[in-house]
């Protein structure tokens, strides 16, 4: 990618919201709706943030070929289905379980990264950031 | 901190020596393809054998991409530093390379109910994947269950056979 290229996805992507709920028919982030819909649907987040990071990992050598823009995700979820899921690994495991057959498809989600907290984990962070300040 | 950072290089260096190294620690993974999709998302009792004995090979064991020396992904190089900060000493570490064989990659993700690489195992149990490497690297619990394990490098002065000169 040339730096021009380069200086361009990036400006698209920091125009691009996201929190955005738009579910148009022809949608140009239709795996960022289909992760959207299914983590909504099965654990009722309090808070649910998608970051789209495919730009930042549109040179590596492991997308050689790969013309989607939806490769590599970062997701902040904050649900009380979570309480039940003692350890992080339970956790990611439940997440990458809901999105199962999008991480294993070609084309399909590369890479996904994970935070995963109940709403009191998110409060008591919340409240240890601002006894920082 | 500045002794953190030649162990860390020194971690660095020395994985990469155990993951260059061609069969010794490593199991054999050149077993016949099998072709069906049937078989193939089926973990074949050879390659689980192979996989328990890559876990067993070192009490810290991390399935990356790439190797420690020059890793083929930045989830991969962000764990190696993580356990290259925590001090892990070389002699009880091992890193496995997926990408070197294809049967390992799709089988670790089977054999670990995880679909992405990294993997790290300590004393055979699944730890995680970078995510929770990285935040366990900062909430201390990872320092933790590393000292639990008696897998970090000795501080100076409480070296084995220090005293008996």
């Amino acid at each position: 990618m040339s730096l021009r290229t380069a200086a361009l996805s990036l400006a698209r992507a920091a125009t691009r919201s996201p929190f955005s709920t738009t579910m148009a028919s022809s949608s140009k982030t239709p795996l960022e709706d289909t992760i959207r819909e299914k983590i909504t649907t099965a654990l009722q987040p309090s808070t649910l943030e998608i970051h789209n990071d495919s730009h930042l990992h549109a040179h590596h050598a492991a997308m050689a070929g790969s013309t989607s823009r939806e490769t590599h995700f970062r997701l902040v979820i904050t649900s009380p289905a979570f309480r039940a899921h003692r350890g992080q690994p339970a956790r990611h495991r439940l997440v990458y379980g809901l999105l199962r057959d999008e991480m294993a498809r070609e084309g399909g989600i590369h890479a996904l990264q994970l935070r995963t907290m109940t709403p009191e984990e998110e409060e008591a962070r919340r409240e240890a950031a601002e006894g920082a300040k | 901190m500045f002794s953190r950072t030649i162990i860390s290089r020194q971690l660095l260096r020395q994985t990469s020596s155990i993951a260059a190294r061609p069969a010794a620690a490593r199991p054999a993974f050149s077993t016949p393809q099998p072709t069906s999709l049937l078989f193939r998302r089926l973990l074949s009792d050879q390659t689980r054998q192979a996989i328990d004995k890559a876990v067993g090979s070192a009490p810290v064991v991390l399935f990356m991409k790439g190797t420690p020396e020059t890793p083929q992904c930045g989830f991969s190089r962000a764990s190696i530093q993580v356990l290259g900060l925590q001090g892990v000493d070389p002699d009880k570490f091992a890193a496995f390379n997926v990408l070197e064989d294809s049967e390992l990659r799709e089988g670790i993700k089977e054999y670990s109910d995880w679909p992405t690489i990294p993997q790290l195992y300590v004393d055979k149990e699944f730890v995680g994947g970078c995510d929770i490497i990285v935040s366990m690297h900062q909430s201390g619990e990872l320092a933790k269950l590393l000292d639990e394990k008696r897998v970090l490098v000795k501080e100076e002065g409480e070296a084995e056979g220090a005293k008996t000169e």
